[in-house]
């Protein structure tokens, strides 16, 4: 187990620069999630760490060691990749025990690794089948154990889930949690979906287009992204924003028109210079529908309603801009009908209209 | 209507079969000849020339063919040059192919240009040339001037080829051995090898399938009985004594053999292989 | 790298001679390859462009010196050369387009689904792996009254007045040699077209029927759209192949009768084989070079003016 930690980390493919001075500090038995779109530099970022590509600037250090020039067998990592890449030629107990065979490690030693590794993972009847035996969701275990055979410093984890239908997928994620916390192993994990992102994370990296976007718990990011692209990228479905412009208002309080002439009055400990431009972002979740409006609520059209089971989407307009709100219980409006809608002032969150960052 | 439309469906069906049937045939019918004949007794073969089988058969030919001809000897011959050619091709195209597969580095555009130029222009240019300059080393009348040449003539299409087969094998798996603890030496040995042997051994059945049949560089550079490949010695047969053909067809017989062999080997890997090799035969 | 080099010096990297080793790796690898082909090939080819412009004849011991154009003022007076022309047009035009029709036939009749197709598969693919000159010889005695059958079958059909060998008859025998050219190439053309007929999704074909298109309008507007880049490249490819392809008529007629078969790249086989005039065959190879050239130029051409168009 150990801390990992980046300073400065530069990485360019040719001219093309894909992450752009990265810093984080990962603590020892912390579980970190980078997310972000594809093409942020995610991937990149943990292949980096795990030797699979070179530093181009800056420095990878782990437990304590700088490891930029360290091929990847020196660095005492394990990795679970998106393909599980298990070798095809072995059986899932020879695929488990590659590692320490490697390390000419004694064969009882070894035995006794893969079973228990084996029996941790449900695999204990597999161990003697081949890699295409195997259904998608006992090839991620086997890719699994051929990690926690070993105690390397940290695992690392690329999209490991994606290849899995929906149901395995939760089912493994909540898998992957509970041996982390039997386990307490450095995690760094890489994910494009949000969820994973929620569900598993102690600290979550959020990045985009080669920089890190916010550092925080799940909770952090979900209440206060740091600007506009985390308020967008995390939660589901996602968040709503409106163009606005400050109004004059009393001292120590921000008054808000949007582009559609609705206003937010007297949101305190915020003061803004009249006629600023900004984004208003409100969840849909925190949006009040019908009798929940109560007083003052606006007049809203119901684009479509889908139910989810345990609620439903409402998409609704104001003026021509569509909007959702998440209705919890059954929804009884349809496609068409009028509907009250008001927007919380203590829910909303304020960006800057030019770069984005949060101002409340 | 059903009636008629199943009826017409087993027209349909019953044309593809005979269709199929009909290329089976032709493709066949002069193998089955080439073996009819050779197993023919002399005597019968001008009072029974157009029968489809004899009614009398003998092994007497290839009898012959194998106590008292050279057949024998161009048969080792051409077995020494082809294996040889075609262990030396794999290894070397095995190495160009992994470096094009797994590596991106300057002199890749330069290496493929290379390989793609050796395929464009007739390999009959080459004759005159290759001749004097084999000459002068002493090597024409020799089996590793042959070897030499097929070498070269052969690893262009089998490093294409067998770059087709390292690139199907994920660049993961190397990926997650090195992060096991292996070098790329190690990764390369204990993974990648193994998962491309049979692209090996389908690179090696073409090399020596092109190798066995190789007929004008073989004439051009050998001319003594002792260096003879079978292509050359059996040409030689044919004018010296071109009346003998249940000999010369239990011959073709034998040559035939090694090469349906490796066939056999290869038949999974034939469109890989064609398409690698678009330019060759 | 820029961006790392300032660190670099501030802490130098401690293996240099790792890194460069991870440079040279891939040039390693190719080195064998490249040695072989380079001594092998490329330099007897420029040699070869030289011996054009010499006297090179093996017989005569005084031959050597660099004659300027003579090779190739001979060749233009030469009119087995011109007839080896029409003969190597001849000779590629009418195998291509039998190999063709008949492979692309075969990879339909392969394409669907029946009990055995693994064996049918097997069976007539294997023409491919007869050797060319035992598929010379086979089919020269095939060909043969004395031992053939079918001079015997084509009299029963009345299409000869008696059996008779039609490589020595100076009008047929080109025949002899493209029959057994045709069979052995429809292996090519089949399995490169039902490799393409392959990879066409099937979906398509469900799509196309439920939207009412009959098997020939399926295959019109899907199968031939589908497969003619692969068409177009492997005909391409193959009739240079098989213009520079002499095997068959060397084994199978040596050029004769009166050089009624005799292509330009077994004229070149000739001069250097038997008569051993290198210079001539070079200038010939040379010429033989150009054409070729200019072939695929005009066929890359045509391609791009069909593709402006479309």
């Amino acid at each position: 187990m150990a801390a990992i930690d980046i300073r400065a980390v530069d990485k360019s493919f040719q001219k093309l620069k894909v992450l752009h001075s990265v810093d984080l500090s990962i603590d020892k038995g912390e579980f970190i999630v980078l997310v972000g779109p594809s093409g942020c530099g995610k991937s990149t970022l943990l292949r980096m760490i795990a030797g699979l590509e070179e530093v181009t600037g800056g420095e990878i250090v782990i437990g304590g060691k700088r490891v930029n020039d360290l091929p990847p067998k020196e660095r005492n990592l394990a990795m679970v990749f998106q393909s599980y890449a298990l070798y095809p030629h072995m059986t899932v107990a020879g695929n488990m025990s590659y590692s320490l065979r490697l390390r000419k490690i004694a064969k009882e030693k070894i035995a006794t690794a893969v079973a228990g590794a084996a029996d941790i993972l449900g695999l204990a009847p597999l161990v003697e089948r081949r890699p295409r035996q195997l259904s998608g969701g006992q090839r991620q275990r086997v890719a699994m154990g051929r990690a926690i055979v070993r105690e390397p410093q940290a695992f690392l984890w690329d999209e490991p889930l994606s290849n899995l239908d929906a149901r395995l997928r939760e089912q493994m994620r909540a898998e992957i949690k509970k041996l982390h916390r039997r386990l307490g192993a450095t995690s760094i994990y890489v994910t494009h979906d949000q969820i994973e992102a929620m569900t598993l994370a102690d600290r979550i990296v959020a990045m985009e287009a080669g920089t890190i976007q916010q550092i925080g718990s799940p909770e952090d990011l979900y209440e206060r992204p740091a600007n506009r692209f985390v308020a967008g990228f995390i939660g589901s479905p996602a968040m709503n924003f409106l163009d606005a412009q400050a109004a004059p208002a009393n001292a120590g309080h921000a008054r808000l028109v949007t582009e559609d002439g609705l206003t937010f009055e007297a949101i305190p400990g915020l003061e803004l210079p009249s006629s600023r431009q900004l984004t208003i972002g409100i969840r849909p979740e925190h949006v009040l529908l019908g009798e929940a409006a109560g007083e003052g609520a606006k007049e809203a059209t119901v684009d479509l309603v889908e139910p989810t089971g345990m609620g439903a989407i409402v998409h609704f307009r104001f003026a021509d801009i569509s909007h959702q709100a998440y209705h919890l219980g059954r929804a009884s409006w349809r496609a068409g009908d009028s509907v009250k809608v008001a927007l919380p002032t203590e829910r909303l969150h304020l960006f800057d209209a030019t770069d984005g960052r949060r101002l409340n | 209507m059903t009636v008629t439309m199943s009826r017409k469906r087993f027209a349909a069906t019953l044309a593809h079969r005979l269709a199929v049937l009909a290329f089976i045939v032709v493709a066949l019918f002069p193998l089955f000849w080439l073996l009819k004949v050779s197993v023919t007794p002399t005597k019968l073969l001008y009072s029974e020339g157009v029968r489809m089988w004899p009614s009398e058969t003998t092994w007497a030919h290839y009898a012959f063919v194998i106590e008292n001809s050279d057949f024998p000897l161009f048969f080792r011959n051409s077995l020494i040059v082809s294996l040889s050619t075609a262990l030396i091709v794999t290894l070397v195209a095995a190495g160009a192919g992994y470096a094009m597969s797994r590596f991106a580095f300057r002199g890749k555009m330069w290496l493929v240009g290379l390989l793609l130029v050796t395929q464009m222009f007739p390999l009959v240019m080459l004759i005159a040339p290759i001749f004097k300059i084999l000459s002068s080393i002493g090597l024409t009348n020799s089996l590793s001037g042959l070897v030499l040449v097929y070498t070269a003539f052969n690893v262009p299409f089998a490093v294409f080829l067998m770059q087709s087969f390292f690139d199907s094998i994920p660049k993961d798996l190397e990926e997650a051995a090195m992060i096991d603890g292996a070098t790329r030496f190690m990764a390369f040995r204990q993974i990648i090898v193994p998962l491309t042997l049979p692209g090996m051994a389908a690179t090696l059945g073409f090399v020596f399938t092109a190798a066995w049949s190789e007929l004008l560089f073989a004439l051009m550079l050998i001319s003594k009985t002792d260096a003879s490949t079978f292509p050359v010695g059996l040409l030689g047969f044919v004018s010296k004594f071109g009346v003998d053909f249940g000999q010369m067809m239990a011959a073709g017989v034998l040559a035939l053999i090694p090469a349906v062999l490796f066939f056999l080997l290869i038949q999974r890997f034939l469109v890989k292989g064609l398409t690698a090799g678009a330019v060759k035969g | 790298m820029t961006a790392s080099a300032s660190l670099e010096q501030a802490q130098p990297d401690r293996r240099p001679l790792k890194r460069l080793g991870l440079r040279v790796e891939p040039y390693l690898y190719s080195a064998p390859a490249v040695i072989i082909v380079a001594t092998v090939m490329l330099v007897p080819l420029v040699i070869g462009m030289t011996y054009a412009f010499r006297d090179i004849r093996l017989l005569n011991p005084f031959s050597g010196g660099f004659v300027g154009l003579d090779n190739f003022r001979r060749l233009a007076a030469d009119g087995d050369f011109y007839l080896a022309l029409k003969n190597t047009v001849f000779w590629t035009a009418a195998s291509v387009f039998f190999q063709f029709t008949l492979g692309l036939i075969l990879a339909l009749l392969l394409n669907r689904p029946f009990a055995g197709r693994g064996i049918a598969q097997a069976l007539v693919f294997l023409p491919w792996a007869v050797p060319s000159f035992l598929s010379g010889l086979d089919w020269a005695w095939l060909f043969n009254p004395v031992v053939g059958p079918i001079p015997h079958w084509l009299t029963a059909l009345g299409v000869m007045s008696q059996p008779e060998n039609i490589l020595s008859d100076p009008d047929l025998a080109m025949w002899g040699p493209i029959v057994a050219n045709v069979w052995w190439g429809i292996p090519f053309f089949a399995i490169t077209m039902l490799a393409a007929l392959q990879s066409i999704p099937a979906d398509i074909y469900e799509a196309a029927s439920i939207d009412g298109a009959g098997p020939f309008e399926r295959f019109r507007a899907i199968t031939l759209p589908f497969l003619a880049p692969t068409i177009a490249i492997a005909v391409l490819l193959r009739t240079v192949w098989i213009a520079n392809f002499a095997d068959l008529i060397v084994v199978m007629t040596n050029g004769g009768p009166a050089d009624r078969t005799q292509i330009v790249a077994s004229y070149i086989f000739t001069t250097a084989f038997r008569r051993l005039d290198f210079g001539y065959a070079s200038a010939i190879a040379m010429v033989l070079l150009v054409l070729l050239m200019i072939y695929s130029l005009l066929i890359v051409i045509l391609r791009q003016t069909l593709l402006a168009r479309a």
